[in-house]
């Protein structure tokens, strides 16, 4: 840590090569890194770009753009497209949304906190097929939820919740919740308490403070949170096949891209809808991010 | 500066008011009252409830007891947004995503004033912290003393019947915390805003405030001018507190009335009996090391030792000379004296203060 004052003798004239590259921040600590870049090479670089030159490669033949030209022309294909972001848009949002109020409940101390939080991010570790098994036990045609709503009589006929558009929707609320939660409680304990109470003194009641204090600073985190959850709902596969609809509502863009590869064995087909999945992503993550750029970003630590 | 003048009340009383942490009491049975236009210092080192004290004011801290009242009306179940106080923070909590003008604007925009009064407010504000050139500019690219400056502008743009600041200049450098602390002086006596300031600093408190309230460990010690606890400090803590760098255990020879005659290994002194001890009690003799003067030989009042370290303070020399019995003694002196210097201190007897020692009280 502390720079050494005396030069060893014989190298006066020019700093060494070590020191000069240290300036630039080049030294032995770099190669910490090779791990990590020879990791995401082996198991991310390489797959993008040998599904990217396969799907140039149309297993029927018909020019390199075949197959993206059968995607947009076959409807059957295409529609993923839209029932993929019917399902991801609005449970992203509402991750977003629902971990906003918990998040800002749970700043600060307080008995039972970890216990509570525990509870909200135990999901996490449930995987999809045991929540899948749950929401069938609990929102199917004799799950608890409709014998409650039966013997009140407030239905007549069991509601249909699972096996359909609703299963899916709610098993990526509750997969997808606890990333939203763990990501909005610490971007929202990164705001400095002291900003809040000081609008207090001021004068702003609560729903001041949040909208014109908490919400201003926790927006960039709120942005970053959505395209996370967003990404993660957006590749659903297991829970469109257990509680949704798999050839109907719910043929998600990645049954499609399954589909292609390993039941046709159309693998430049299935490269293609995987490239396609990945650019409809990108687009609405810049989308997001351009929205945030827009934003304030700097510190929220109060001293500015 | 008329338009930022406050709206007076005639008093604040802080009726036994209690605050505890768990089992941790950190304000004990405070009682206070402050008059319209005071300057109010709650003094102390940390973690003696200076600071809760104040954000019981704030509203920003529920009381475990007692109330508070301002001008007769219980005030102390109001939330912070509806007593209409002001405050300075620590930290200055500027909000980062809005300019300097927007923070100034930002509680005259909660209140609901007209766009044309708030602007022509802000802009006063801003004149009077001398920040018109950076309105614009947002707290990350202000100095700390600009974001204090600030924070004051944020807080006395509301003309709030109190000011209540929290340890304001304590993340300044020394240069500037005076340069502030004048600033600060200044805005109280054109505004005459009544204000409520909390410090660890005895320097700090002297200089600003019209009335000290010294604290330890959730009590107050002393309410008083600052004349009152810098002379007579109501006891051994305050005293420590207030610059009394000398503590001396001694035990007390002879009383008589006021005065009192102490020993330690090593001196003899004669004091002022602040606890009204009798013969023979364990005591402290208090004196500050300016009291202290290089006497010759037949001054009454006098120790004798040796000086063992100095440092170089300009006029002055502050001198930890040891006594044959051990002790060490602190002096500020403008004599020059070096190390090993045989000396002779003498003291008025009026400026040694003796106390009851610790825990025989």
């Amino acid at each position: 840590m502390t720079a050494t004052l005396e030069r060893p003798q014989g190298t006066v004239e020019k700093p060494a090569l070590r020191h000069r590259l240290a300036e630039r921040g080049v030294d032995r600590v770099l190669l910490l890194l090779v791990p990590g870049v020879l990791f995401v090479a082996v198991l991310f670089v390489y797959p993008v770009f040998y599904g990217l030159q396969l799907s140039f490669q149309p297993k029927d033949g018909g020019g390199p753009l075949a197959n993206y030209q059968k995607f947009f022309s076959d409807s059957y294909l295409f529609d993923t497209i839209w029932l993929t972001l019917r399902l991801a848009l609005p449970a992203a949002l509402i991750n977003v949304l629902a971990s906003i109020p918990i998040a800002y409940r749970m700043r600060g101390r307080f008995r039972g906190k970890r216990l509570l939080t525990t509870i909200l991010v135990v999901p996490i570790t449930l995987g999809t097929v045991l929540t899948a098994e749950g929401l069938i036990e609990y929102l199917g045609p004799v799950g608890w939820f409709n014998k409650v709503l039966l013997w009140l009589h407030l239905t007549d006929t069991p509601l249909r919740l699972v096996n359909n558009y609703w299963g899916v929707l709610f098993s990526l609320i509750i997969t997808g919740f606890p990333f939203a939660f763990l990501l909005t409680l610490s971007y929202l304990s990164g705001i400095d308490p002291s900003l809040e109470q000081a609008a207090a003194t001021l004068g702003a009641d609560w729903r001041h403070r949040f909208t014109r204090i908490t919400l201003p600073l926790l927006a960039p985190g709120l942005a970053i949170t959505f395209c996370l959850t967003f990404v993660l709902a957006f590749s659903v596969f297991p829970s469109a096949y257990l509680v949704g609809l798999p050839q109907g509502a719910t043929r998600v863009i990645s049954i499609a891209a399954y589909e292609s590869a390993f039941r046709d064995f159309d693998f430049p087909l299935g490269s293609a809808i995987a490239m396609i999945m990945a650019v409809v992503m990108l687009a609405v993550i810049g989308l997001v991010l351009a929205w945030r750029s827009t934003l304030y970003r700097g510190a929220t630590g109060g001293k500015g | 500066m008329s338009e930022l003048g406050a709206e007076r009340f005639a008093e604040l009383h802080i009726d036994h008011v209690r605050r505890a942490f768990g089992d941790h009491v950190a304000l004990r049975d405070m009682d206070l009252t402050i008059k319209g236009g005071e300057f109010v210092a709650l003094l102390g080192p940390s973690g003696c409830g200076k600071s809760t004290a104040l954000n019981c004011l704030a509203g920003l801290l529920p009381l475990t007891g007692g109330a508070i009242f301002l001008d007769g009306k219980r005030i102390d179940q109001l939330p912070p947004e509806r007593r209409g106080f002001g405050m300075v923070f620590q930290n200055y909590a500027l909000f980062p995503h809005m300019s300097v003008r927007r923070n100034i604007g930002f509680g005259l925009s909660m209140r609901k004033v007209p766009r044309t009064e708030r602007i022509r407010r802000v802009a006063e504000a801003l004149r009077l912290v001398q920040l018109e050139a950076h309105a614009h500019k947002f707290p990350a690219q202000l100095s700390g003393g600009q974001q204090q400056r600030v924070a004051i502008a944020r807080a006395i743009v509301l003309e709030p019947r109190l000011v209540l600041m929290d340890e304001p200049l304590s993340n300044l450098d020394a240069a500037l915390r005076l340069e502030m602390r004048t600033e600060i002086r200044r805005l109280h006596q054109t505004l005459g805003l009544t204000t409520v300031y909390v410090t660890h600093d005895q320097e700090e408190a002297l200089a600003l405030a019209d009335r000290l309230v010294v604290l330890r460990e959730g009590e107050v010690q002393q309410v008083g001018s600052p004349e009152e606890v810098y002379a007579h400090p109501a006891n051994r803590y305050v005293a420590g507190f207030m610059g009394y760098r000398n503590m001396i255990p001694v035990a007390v020879h002879a009383a008589h009335g006021d005065s009192v005659t102490v020993r330690a290994d090593g001196l003899e002194l004669v004091g002022a009996n602040r606890d009204d001890l009798p013969a023979g009690h364990d005591a402290v003799a208090a004196v500050r090391p300016e009291d202290f003067s290089v006497a010759g030989a037949d001054v009454e009042n006098t120790i004798p030792a040796t000086v063992e370290i100095v440092e170089y303070h300009g006029r002055e020399q502050v001198v930890e000379a040891r006594l044959s019995g051990g002790l060490a003694l602190h002096v500020r002196t403008t004599s020059r004296l070096a190390p090993g210097d045989e000396v002779r201190l003498a003291v008025p007897p009026e400026r040694v203060l003796v106390f009851a020692a610790e825990g025989s009280s």
